[in-house]
């Protein structure tokens, strides 16, 4: 698999996603600067966590129209899967990939800590090593990842089966308890129509090995690899 | 040359003296230096920065010198940006803990981001990329209506900085207490890696090597930070709030990248942040240390706003700058990746052999002072002082014994044991995928990169022990970063110290200053532990209230096998919880948490710090973690045995039943020097009989089990427990207690 990660001034998870993904792969993976729109054919994009460009305007919004993103839009047409994390489903849902809004969390304050998800759908090159209703523990670090859209939309990714993670309690039920930033529907991840396209709130790098207290990421990097090989 | 005719005199009037915080000796020293001539405004501006207590230690030098500083290991230590270890495979951990009160009190955001935003720059300025930032705060009375809003802010800051520039915040402290009402705490440290062959230091040298100007603009904020940070607060303190800097993390995480860059290249010759005093104290001290002269062009420094003079750019502190000195030919290189990276670079000047700084603006000189004269002739003080009068040793029987369970509800639940939660979730403090154990436990430990290495970190200072008895309190503070770090499985390297004290003019409080490093100087000696950075913060009062002595000691140690760390939760049910350490069953109340909290009293002698005993448990213990004897582990202190083993219970939600140990003073005294360990059952015996036979107290007093804490018939549930534990800081913020 050709992986590529996108990196943005201010962008700050982007090592750890390469260091994952290269644990999958076996192979290190190419990191594409912000100014640069003539990277090679790639199996996978990364658009990873961060600041990007300081988020000083709403977050994601300058980087969702910086020249690579006008090219990761290209190549999502023709197919290529994008992996946006946190900064990164921010950058994509401004970029207009995916739809809906992180807005800032039911708390005003950014959250880091381990979160349970549920898995919602294990048909996409992303889950396929997950079984639907599995739980996964990942963390999150975000103040922005409340995510809304118009109630047709979200009637949409429910109907469409576009939701591919929920904020759960550790049984799995979706309480809004287990809700740490007040997403709609719970909802911590999605995809595009191909389901080509997910972004997710959580990071499945910061817990793809067990030494750091988890794996439950690792997955997610293993079926990519193994999908797009 | 003629002065007068290149310099626009403007006379020094006593109030200029006094407003640039200069006393009428230090005036006449100045004028000693220059010959007889007067300064002029902008050489009076940096001669009060380069003076000023902040800069140059003139209260604590005299002491600070007497701190043992060396050791194999020591890379580098105190005199540079941050100090340096040696911690094997080619590699050197390099870390500071640096001081930001005065601004963070005065506006808690800003002052506590610009507080982590300049110490990270203290470690990358050294080359090392930085891998965690800690902290040790400290707060007034929580029910002092300021304290809310301060915590706030603070823990804000701290978070909006550091999660921006993506090193994760892993740990620290936080307390509470009357005497930081008008003057509170706010220490930050960050630890960085670094190529053991490729560290960067200040010194300037190569007459004719360009001066470059690296990082944001220089605003007009900050002017003075280094003065108003060397004087005592008043009630109007809060009209400083102009002299408090604004902090960018998304620049800072541009400029570390960029520097990182360059760093990579052969382009530099030295390097350093421009922290307090910004350009003066940079320029001036790389001139300095390598003996040379520098000559700057006022014109050429990027300015934020136009019009403005050389005065505030040489003493403004505006944030994410860097100065660096170039090997010839390299500008270009340099310049490159600056401009990759979108932030500014100016050639402002060049290195001399003249052994002077020469500012000059559009060709005129508006400063010219002789550096080697100026830095030698930078004040020391042998300040008078007194020591602080003992304390009687307070016994048990002279103690209020509460049934322990009560006991026990009341320190969950209190301000100072709580959980910290509500605090470290605002930090990211998992970004780099290395965090392996994380805020919480005793100390915390971050892997070294692509290796099954790491370094462990911890932040501590007990202040009540230091005010009551500055020596055995400094002991203490130093013995248990040890201890903590030994409680994960690390062995502890080095320190760095953060000096936080009151007004050093007067004698009791200079007492406290130098009785506390001599108690931090002989643990360093007796642990082998040596200091290698550090900050001294005086002044911290408020119309004339000083803060209780706060001496914080950064410790950090190394894992050699990541998969040797230990954690403080219960592992398993049916395990033996076995106390190590313990000498005798007088059990120590005197200025215990059990006598604050419970009692209402600060009184009595703090617990001694037998060092030979701390250095034998401890090797002892960070044994049995490397055979991997223990199961779980944590050292006691704040709250003593008790408040230990609830936490390790809540740590693995499994409860324990107790023997062996009965009466407040044993089971909530802070005598120093123990442990708590869980061992399977079946090594528990061949534990206690290896312990005895090295003369290491050992006593089995309970197995784990159950959802709960039972002890002569009484038992307290983790539940109840947990609720206490972590109910205390949200329902404080949410200001419902």
């Amino acid at each position: 698999m050709k992986a590529a990660v996108i990196v943005f001034p201010g962008s700050n998870c982007d090592r750890d996603i390469a260091l994952a993904l290269e644990q999958s792969t076996g192979t290190p993976t190419t990191m594409v600067w912000h100014q640069d729109t003539d990277f090679p054919e790639l199996d996978l994009i990364v658009v990873p966590g961060g600041f990007s460009y300081g988020d000083y305007l709403r977050c994601g919004a300058m980087a969702a129209h910086s020249p690579v993103m006008r090219e990761v839009k290209r190549r999502v047409e023709k197919g290529t899967r994008v992996l946006a994390v946190c900064n990164g489903f921010q950058i994509v849902t401004e970029a207009g990939l995916l739809p809906g809004v992180l807005m800032r969390n039911r708390g005003l304050k950014y959250v880091c800590k381990d979160v349970h998800v549920r898995v919602e759908d294990s048909q996409s090159a992303f889950t396929a090593k997950y079984n639907i209703g599995d739980v996964l523990r990942i963390p999150i670090g975000h103040a922005e990842g409340n995510y809304f859209a118009d109630h047709e939309t979200l009637q949409m990714l429910e109907a469409e089966g576009r939701v591919a993670f929920r904020y759960c309690a550790l049984d799995g039920e979706v309480t809004d308890d287990a809700n740490p930033n007040g997403s709609q529907r719970n909802i911590a991840g999605i995809f595009n129509k191909s389901r080509t396209v997910l972004g997710m709130m959580p990071h499945p790098e910061r817990l793809a090995d067990a030494k750091l207290g988890g794996n439950d990421g690792r997955a997610l990097f293993d079926a990519l690899v193994e999908t797009l090989a | 040359m003629n002065h007068a005719s290149t310099m626009r005199n403007t006379r020094i009037t006593p109030d200029d003296i006094k407003s640039h915080g200069l006393s009428d000796a230090e005036y006449a020293k100045i004028l000693e230096v220059l010959g007889g001539r007067e300064p002029n405004l902008v050489e009076l501006g940096i001669f009060s920065v380069m003076w000023s207590e902040h800069c140059s230690y003139k209260s604590s030098k005299k002491w600070l010198k007497t701190l043992p500083t060396t050791a194999p290991w020591v890379i580098c230590g105190p005199g540079e940006n941050a100090g340096v270890i040696d911690i094997g495979e080619g590699l050197a951990a390099i870390f500071k803990m640096e001081s930001h009160n005065h601004p963070s009190f005065i506006e808690p955001y800003q002052g506590a981001a610009t507080g982590v935003g300049g110490i990270l720059r203290d470690v990358f300025t050294m080359g090392a990329r930085p891998i965690a930032n800690m902290n040790a705060l400290r707060f007034g009375d929580p029910k002092h209506p300021k304290t809310r809003h301060l915590v706030a802010g603070v823990v804000a800051g701290i978070g909006g900085y550091g999660n921006c520039v993506g090193v994760p915040t892993v740990g620290g402290e936080v307390n509470f207490h009357a005497s930081y009402n008008g003057n509170i705490l706010v220490n930050a440290m960050t630890v960085g890696l670094a190529a053991k062959d490729k560290i960067f230091y200040s010194a300037a040298a190569g007459a004719g090597n360009p001066v470059v100007y690296v990082g944001s603009k220089t605003g007009r904020d900050g002017i003075h930070g280094a003065t108003m940070a060397s004087a005592e607060f008043d009630a109007n303190s809060e009209d400083k709030r102009p002299t408090v800097q604004v902090g960018d993390p998304f620049t800072e995480k541009l400029l570390i990248e960029a520097c990182m860059e360059l760093m990579a290249t052969d382009a530099i010759q030295s390097i350093q942040d421009m922290g307090a005093a910004g350009l003066t104290s940079s320029s001036f001290e790389m001139a300095s240390k390598g003996g040379m002269g520098v000559e700057l062009n006022m014109e050429a420094v990027p300015c934020r706003e136009e019009g403005m003079t050389p005065y505030e750019m040489m003493l403004s502190e505006s944030q994410e700058r860097m100065l660096i000195i170039l090997k010839p030919g390299k500008e270009g290189i340099a310049r490159k990746i600056f401009e990759k990276w979108e932030l500014d670079f100016a050639v402002i000047g060049h290195l001399t052999d003249t052994g002077r700084m020469v500012l000059k603006l559009r060709g005129a000189i508006v400063c010219d002072l002789p550096i080697d004269p100026l830095a030698q002739a930078s004040p020391e003080y042998d300040r008078p002082w007194v020591a602080t009068a003992k304390q009687p040793i307070l016994a048990a029987s002279q103690v209020k014994n509460l049934p322990w369970r009560e006991a026990l509800r009341i320190l969950m639940g209190c301000p100072d044991i709580a959980s910290r939660r509500w605090v470290w979730e605002q930090y990211d403090h998992m970004v780099m995928a290395d965090t392996a154990q994380r805020p919480g436990g005793d100390a915390a430990v971050v892997r070294i990169h692509r290796s099954n290495r790491a370094l462990a970190m911890t932040t501590d200072c007990t202040p009540r022990y230091v005010k009551a008895d500055p020596f055995e309190g400094g002991k203490q503070a130093v013995a248990e970063t040890w201890r903590n770090l030994t409680a994960v499985g690390a062995r502890p390297l080095a320190i760095t110290d953060n000096l936080n004290f009151g007004n050093p003019q007067k004698p009791e409080i200079m007492g406290q200053i130098v009785e506390a490093i001599k108690g931090i100087g002989a643990a360093c000696i007796a642990l082998d532990y040596p200091v290698i950075s550090g900050n001294v913060s005086l002044y911290n009062e408020t119309d004339g209230i000083p803060i209780m002595p706060t001496p914080a000691i950064g410790g950090v140690g190394i894992l050699d096998k990541l998969d040797q760390m230990t954690t403080i939760a219960f592992k398993a049910e049916g395990e033996a919880v076995l106390l190590l350490g313990q000498k005798d069953d007088a059990g120590w109340l005197g200025q215990s948490l059990y006598l604050r909290e419970v009692c209402g009293e600060e009184k009595g002698a703090p617990p001694p710090v037998d060092l030979a005993h701390e250095r034998k448990v401890g090797d002892f213990v960070r044994g049995l973690i490397h055979d991997r004897k223990i199961t779980a582990c944590h050292d006691l202190s704040d709250g003593g045995l008790l408040v230990a083993l609830a936490e390790m219970a809540l740590g693995g939600n499994i409860g324990a039943a107790l023997e062996n140990v009965a009466g407040h003073a044993v089971l909530f005294g802070e005598d120093q020097g123990r442990y708590l360990v869980t061992v399977k059952a079946i090594d528990a015996s061949a534990v206690q009989s290896e312990a005895q036979k090295i003369g290491v107290p050992v006593r089995r007093i309970g197995i784990t089990g159950g959802l709960d804490l039972t002890l002569g018939g009484e038992s307290a549930s983790l539940h109840d427990m947990r609720q206490l534990h972590e109910g205390w800081f949200p329902a404080y913020m949410a200001n419902a207690t």
